[in-house]
């Protein structure tokens, strides 16, 4: 009875639309109606711009997400100790999730323009100048936007499982005179492995937001190496192409089911090792 | 003897740790504040002052006309002379902006209050009452919660274009209010709530509509500002949705705004950009340790 409200709230705009989108990604066109299988997957997959999008998401997940989880780690190890200032360093390392990212979308673009701040600041040593957001190294922007934004949310969940690590098995390994490294690899490392894992799940679905940070930095057709999946769908839906867009949408889907199965079963997997 | 120079020996490896603990993050907050501080100290600088600075980055999307601007790009924390005309023009001449940000507002806080309070009823049934019929439905919760705006919003405009909804505002809130995400925070929390609380009530008399409102709503406080915290971020800074689902740029919010805004103003911008960070910040001034409490409940280190 409570339930109700959410649960057709959920069945009305999530999970019965869902299933016309199936079905609409297996028909030839919603005036016809005849079914048509799996040819419009065969269709997405073989258009160049669906490739293209895929490819550089995944590029830029397989490079941001471990990325966000070493640093995100390094940042609670930092704050992990006694040091001067540490609850303002955590509010500094916060601060960024708070704003939205359109308010600084001007300052990095000032900063990563071809006569911006950044070039200015390498040519100093020698290195040519680049036009970052028109050249191939376009993704270092968007990388660096994304771990900005998210590095304290994952330094956050670090911390508190650093704090959650039972005291005296770390007192036990320095009287056993093991060095902090040891401790570090051989204690710590495995009661973080369930935060490693939720920060990578979390991470990766982050990272497939991203679509965000590009489209305010350079609008609805950036250059080649963003042009993300989330540019695909925006573009499909101009055109209204329902049977494109529910077909992409089923891809991604599964991709993502997959994944999240693939890292819930590794928790399980790993989890364990601590519980006992 | 010996003992002492080993100590500090010790003591001297700690303090070299330390600082440069404290170094690096240092370096780090230095990062993480620049964009921050800059469009701050920007937004206090007049028209002419940014275009000096940025002219050459701003200024190539003006065609035809010459304006005289320096090649180099100058990026200045401090601005020469202090000056709130930008502000007084996008708070007292320009209403499109003060628009633009009433659309924000009008758009997230909607959202926020009635997710949380679809949200509440939901957790409590979860809690409540497990089956495996809930389990499941729990389940599929946690998998929608994840699934990117990718996916998501290929039903969301169906069931928009249903219910001829596109291109207003029922379009962003009725999918913003049924998202699982509180649902999922709430419901976690809610079962750590101990049992005897509930039973203890039951054995009372009390309802079940009595239990819920007298006794999980109150403790579920502290997590519900956590929450809407998290919920408010997210939805302030949505960009997807309104422009898929609003094609009518007059309701667009600030959000989408922004990246539009004409290289003759960017003056203009970086105050607009100010005034739209100060909720956020606003909130986080007063809410950092609910934020982190939210974030941990997220992270299930809590759950």
């Amino acid at each position: 009875m409570f339930l109700s409200p959410s649960v057709i709230g959920v069945l009305l705009f999530f999970v019965l639309p869902f299933f016309v989108v199936i079905y609409y990604s297996m028909i030839d066109n919603p005036i016809s109606g005849k079914f048509v299988w799996f040819k419009n997957f065969g269709n997405v997959f073989a258009n160049e711009a669906f490739r293209l999008a895929g490819g550089n998401t995944l590029k830029f997940s397989l490079v941001a997400m471990p990325l966000s989880v070493v640093l995100g780690l390094l940042l609670a190890i930092l704050l992990d100790r006694d040091i001067p200032l540490r609850s303002q360093f955590r509010t500094c390392f916060l601060t960024p999730m708070m704003v939205p990212v359109a308010s600084v979308v001007l300052i990095v673009q000032v900063m990563f323009h071809y006569n911006g701040a950044v070039n200015q600041f390498f040519s100093r040593f020698g290195a040519d100048k680049v036009d970052w957001l028109k050249s191939p190294h376009a993704q270092v922007v968007i990388i660096f936007l994304f771990l900005w934004k998210n590095l304290g949310y994952n330094m956050i969940l670090f911390l508190s499982a650093l704090e959650s690590i039972p005291r005296d098995i770390l007192e036990v390994a320095t009287l056993d005179s093991a060095n902090p490294f040891q401790i570090f690899f051989k204690i710590k490392i495995r009661y973080l492995t369930s935060t490693i894992l939720f920060v990578t799940i979390f991470s990766l679905i982050n990272s497939f937001k991203v679509f965000r940070e590009i489209y305010l930095l350079t609008g609805k057709y950036p250059y080649t190496p963003i042009y993300m999946l989330q540019h695909f769908m925006n573009n499909t839906f101009a055109d209204l192409d329902y049977q494109k867009l529910s077909a992409a949408a089923i891809i991604m889907s599964l991709v993502m089911v997959v994944i999240i199965g693939i890292l819930f079963i590794a928790e399980n997997h790993f989890g364990k090792d601590v519980e006992e | 003897m010996k003992k002492f120079s080993s100590l500090s020996a010790k003591r001297k490896k700690r303090i070299v740790g330390v600082s440069v603990a404290v170094l690096l993050a240092l370096v780090f907050s230095l990062i993480f504040l620049t964009p921050i501080v800059l469009t701050i100290t920007n937004s206090f600088m007049s028209q002419s002052e940014i275009n000096a600075n940025y002219g050459s980055i701003f200024a190539k999307t003006e065609r035809g006309s010459k304006v005289f601007i320096s090649d180099i790009v100058n990026l200045k924390f401090i601005p020469d002379m202090v000056s709130f005309t930008q502000y007084y023009t996008v708070l007292f001449k320009s209403p499109n902006y003060l628009f633009k940000f009433w659309n924000s507002v009008i758009l997230v806080v909607p959202i926020v209050v009635f997710q949380l309070l679809v949200a509440m009823f939901a957790s409590y049934g979860f809690t409540r009452a497990r089956g495996k019929l809930k389990e499941i439905i729990f389940f599929l919760y946690i998998i929608l919660m994840l699934m990117p705006y990718q996916v998501t919003l290929v039903p969301n405009y169906l069931v928009s274009t249903w219910f001829h909804i596109v291109d207003t505002r029922w379009a962003i809130w009725l999918p913003g209010i049924a998202s699982p995400f509180a649902v999922y925070l709430l419901t976690k929390f809610m079962r750590r709530i101990p049992s005897s609380y509930i039973e203890a009530a039951q054995i009372d008399g009390a309802g079940e509509f009595q239990i819920f409102r007298k006794i999980c709503a109150p403790l579920c406080k502290g997590c519900l500002y956590s929450i809407a915290i998290l919920v408010f971020i997210d939805y302030w800074n949505m960009v997807e949705q309104p422009i898929v689902l609003l094609s009518d740029t007059e309701m667009h919010p600030l959000s989408v705004f922004l990246s539009q805004i004409n290289s003759g103003e960017t003056g203009l911008a970086f105050a607009v950009a100010t005034i739209y960070m100060i909720p956020g910040i606003l909130i986080f001034l007063y809410g950092e340790d609910y934020l982190v409490e939210g974030i941990m409940y997220q992270g299930g280190v809590k759950g």
